[in-house]
């Protein structure tokens, strides 16, 4: 006699307990601290924050911890809480060549006032296994501190914008900036949607999007005019005040990717911007940020749009860790149903295809 | 040849389309009866293409009209219809027939349901009856019925041209662009497809404006000839007129520079 | 039968609003339920929320729910038309918790139904909502991967390929192959996804006492079939629609015209077929029909 399949609850309920034991691991290991998250991984926390698209530390790194470190499921938990916080406003646009600076590089220029930076980074490092890390009290190494950075550290795209040989930034409309955590995405969309997108948009798809561009596929000859890190103050004006006030300071990172462009009849040759920024420290997902952007906007700037990475709907629709991950794992969930009919018809078919068979036999 | 007592079917005026400070093409004007083939030759970049485009409403012109009759017999500004009407008027009244048949063919889909595409469009809803009407323009075209539930990218090119040519009569449309409908194609299958198109076209007294390089096409198909030079109509008139007794020094050229037909 | 049907009382989880979303966004979502349901089978596009579950998992619909539940309703959750699969037991969960509604098997009980993939056998009264679970709302988006094509499309009423892809199956295999998400006209204008389930369904769509809803939450859009709307599934004159049958009946209670599942029993090509709809099968069982699988749970 067949019994049915129950026990979902049951089910749910011990797949629970299973996960919760699963993150904790061995007993005899001492439980992760949030702070040492945060300290310690705090790249992974700074791509949480950017992906998640909410700039709170400690959240991130309570998302890391409860997704073991699967960093699109902290994205997901991170997403999910923001959705239900309260709105006050939104603030004043961050004013970036204002940045307290730990890092700044232009591949653009040799030197430029304000000098390179190169602050904390991988990219000179030897990527060799350090064994003394292995080791739980490696010593810390005390890092020189830097002279006082300079004063004036303007950004390159200003300086090249003096001579008029790049293109000016559109002025900010006075609409409403978009919101696509408000709003559903419209087609074609603003730069200020597509800009929302990329940033929260997933590192790898992004990157290798970015990558693409470089390889031929919609090409748009990029230079890194320049690459900050730092803090910047974050200033709301509340309508009630109608001044800004300081409400805090962020860490970001900013690049602005200078590229040519041939000009037509109406515009001079001039170079073009591509612009990406994220929370933290994302450089990587910065410049590939930057590059898709750019080639998002080939069709503004009159060029054949040819590959996928100027293509405006395959891209953003696609960008979204957060809705690939659960489409693509929603196929776990059961489809009996559907498949039941595929069945049918299959057997059907198979069916009218021996009786046709048998049908030109017999003739 | 149709005689002008009829209304005209098309009317065209000082049709002007620019791309910056290039010349698209500038000052076309004509008429065009029903049952009329209109032959616009000139070599590459003379705007016989984009003149073509502005025509069959693909392509907006930047001065001028474009005037065509419909069925209820007004006149109407083919630019300034909305494109559901721009949209409807492609699939039933009028035919594109592409040079590349991946314009004008959807290579996804069989051979048949390319034809019976046109008819469900207009609201066909038998199975059965759809099937006998593309079965029979298959015929017409002289394509084989077995190879009816292929897909085009399984035919050879005089074949896809074909299926092209069918996929557009079968609405019966009034007036049929062609833009280089036999080039790519070798001598002998492009002697063969000219011969179908005049029979069919002169059978079903459909309009057509046939853009070509070729004087060979022009001489076996139109009744009508314009010549265009740098986006301007050079020299116009009856086809063998037009090609056994020049008058402009462009057309001289043409006609000079090729083997007598 | 509601045997899980838990108290009312209106407690909600700490820390969040009554059915999880603000006010705000349930204000904003059943705006766009009043446009659906105003242009039957057309898509809305609405400002979609990141949910605590997964894209694919049912956010459209859990959103949609979110907004029209209120403290007195009584909801039920079907996934393959069942009550006890992990996602419907998952979603349940949730609305118990973070709404502390009344929750039941019953599809007689239920003010609202939340559903994956099934339309349950009992027929819906008025005053019932049916809320669908969609993944792919657009119903040309096989034929036709741009947005802004198939809008242009759907203004256009330019559903042709879509029948084309009929022809196609009618002229392959004899007859048209399509099974579920089977397309259907609403009202005469719109083209419309039913959603994933079996076109076995299709029919019960069509001027439906009930007002479905439909939620898909990583699209982003919500559409609607209000009560009495007629919901016809595309077809030819002399290919007219038809949906599936077995020759079986349900191994458990017997019945003859339900939705049935398919269960391998063993590995020698033994199977057995039951409703798929678990709270109509028990209804009968109840009622005393018996299948053949089932004697020995007769007494």
């Amino acid at each position: 006699m067949y019994v049915a399949v129950k026990g979902g609850e049951r089910a749910i309920e011990n797949a629970h307990k299973l996960l919760a034991e699963e993150r904790r691991g061995d007993p005899a290991t001492p439980e992760i601290a949030l702070s040492q998250i945060d300290e310690q991984l705090s790249l992974a926390v700074d791509r949480v924050m950017t992906e998640g698209s909410l700039y709170d530390r400690a959240l991130a790194a309570l998302a890391i911890k409860q997704a073991r470190g699967d960093l699109i499921e902290a994205i997901f938990l991170l997403r999910a809480y923001r959705t239900t916080l309260t709105r006050f406003g939104a603030s004043d646009p961050i004013d970036t060549a204002k940045m307290t600076i730990r890092r700044r590089i232009s591949a653009t220029y040799k030197d430029l006032p304000g000098g390179q930076v190169l602050g904390p980074t991988f990219d000179y490092t030897h990527r060799l296994l350090d064994f003394s890390l292995a080791d739980e009290a490696a010593p810390a190494l005390a890092a020189e501190v830097p002279a006082e950075p300079g004063s004036a550290m303007p950004r390159v795209a200003d300086l090249l914008n003096q001579e008029g040989l790049i293109e000016e930034e559109a002025p900010g409309e006075d609409a409403a900036v978009g919101d696509v955590t408000r709003n559903a995405m419209t087609l074609p969309a603003n730069r200020d949607v597509r800009l929302q997108l990329l940033a929260r948009g997933d590192e790898g798809f992004v990157l290798a999007l970015g990558y693409s561009t470089q390889r031929g596929y919609g090409r748009n000859h990029p230079f890194a005019g320049e690459i900050r890190l730092g803090e910047v103050a974050v200033e709301f004006t509340p309508p009630e005040l109608g001044f800004p006030v300081t409400i805090g300071e962020i860490t970001v990172t900013e690049c602005q990717m200078i590229n040519q462009f041939k000009g037509s009849a109406e515009r001079p040759p001039q170079f073009t911007r591509g612009y990406g920024i994220s929370f933290g420290h994302c450089e990587r997902k910065t410049m590939a940020m930057a590059n898709v952007d750019r080639a998002l906007r080939a069709d503004d700037l009159g060029e054949e749009v040819t590959a996928p990475a100027q293509d405006e709907e395959f891209v953003l629709y696609h960008c979204d860790n957060v809705e690939a991950s659960g489409f693509v794992q929603h196929l776990k969930l059961p489809h009996y149903v559907d498949f039941q009919s595929e069945l049918d018809i299959v057997r059907r078919l198979r069916a009218d295809f021996e009786a046709r068979r048998t049908g030109e036999a017999a003739e | 040849m149709s005689m002008p007592r009829e209304e005209s079917l098309l009317e065209v005026r000082d049709l002007g389309k620019y791309f910056g400070r290039t010349v698209g093409c500038e000052s076309v004007s004509f008429d065009l009866w029903p049952g009329e083939v209109l032959g616009v030759v000139g070599e590459s970049g003379s705007g016989k293409s984009t003149l073509l485009k502005c025509l069959s409403a693909q392509t907006a012109p930047d001065r001028g009209i474009v005037r065509y009759r419909l069925r209820d017999e007004d006149l109407c500004d083919v630019h300034a219809l909305s494109e559901a009407r721009q949209r409807m008027l492609m699939r039933t009244d009028w035919g594109i027939v592409h040079q590349n048949p991946r314009d004008g063919l959807r290579f996804g889909i069989s051979a048949g349901a390319n034809v019976g595409e046109r008819l469900i469009a207009v609201g066909a809803r038998h199975y059965g009856n759809i099937r006998t009407e593309v079965t029979d323009w298959l015929q017409r075209v002289e394509m084989e019925q077995s190879r009816m539930d292929d897909l085009p990218g399984t035919f050879s090119g005089g074949m896809q041209q074909r299926l092209q040519i069918a996929r557009n009569l079968v609405t019966q449309p009034r007036l049929v662009f062609m833009d280089e409908p036999t080039s790519g194609l070798d001598v002998s299958v492009q002697a063969r497809l000219l011969d179908l198109i005049r029979t069919l076209v002169g059978t079903l007294r459909i309009a057509c404006i046939v853009v070509t390089h070729d004087l060979g096409v022009v001489r076996l198909l139109t009744h009508r000839l314009m010549v265009m030079r740098g986006g301007r109509v050079v020299e116009q008139g009856l086809t063998d007129q037009v090609l056994d007794d020049p008058q402009h020094p462009y057309t001289q050229l043409l006609v000079s520079s090729i083997l007598p037909v | 039968m509601s045997g899980v049907a838990s108290a009312a009382g209106g407690k909600t989880l700490a820390g969040y609003n009554f059915a999880y979303l603000d006010e705000q966004t349930k204000r904003m979502i059943r705006s766009a339920i009043l446009t659906a349901v105003a242009i039957p089978g057309h898509q809305i596009p609405f400002g979609s929320r990141e949910m605590p579950l997964p894209y694919g998992w049912g956010t459209g619909g859990i959103q949609v729910t979110a907004s029209i539940i209120g403290a007195d309703d009584t909801l039920k959750v079907i996934d393959q038309g069942a009550d006890d699969t992990t996602n419907a037991v998952s979603i349940r969960r949730f609305f118990s918790k973070t709404a502390g509604v009344r929750t039941t098997e019953s599809t007689r009980e239920a003010t609202i139904i939340q559903t994956r993939h099934r339309i349950p056998e009992a027929p819906l009264a008025e005053g019932q909502i049916l809320v669908y679970q969609v993944p792919i709302p657009e119903p040309l988006r096989w034929l036709e991967p741009r947005e802004v094509e198939t809008r242009k499309m759907h203004a256009l009423s330019e559903y042709g390929p879509m029948h084309v892809q009929l022809y196609e199956q009618i002229a392959t295999f004899g007859r048209i192959a399509a099974t579920y998400d089977y397309p259907v006209m609403v009202h005469g204008r719109y083209l419309m996804r039913p959603s994933p389930i079996p076109k076995f369904d299709n029919p019960k769509m069509d001027r439906n006492p009930a007002l479905q809803l439909f939620g898909a939450g990583r699209e982003k859009r919500i559409y609607a079939v209000p009560p009495y709307t007629s919901v016809k599934s595309l077809d030819f004159d002399d290919h007219p629609f038809s949906v599936e049958s077995w020759e079986h009946c349900c191994g458990l209670c017997g019945a003859g015209a339900s939705y049935l599942d398919e269960i391998v029993i063993d590995d020698k090509g033994g199977r057995m077929f039951v409703c798929s709809d678990t709270d109509f099968c028990t209804q009968r069982q109840a009622q005393g029909f018996r299948g053949p699988l089932n004697s020995e749970a007769a007494e």
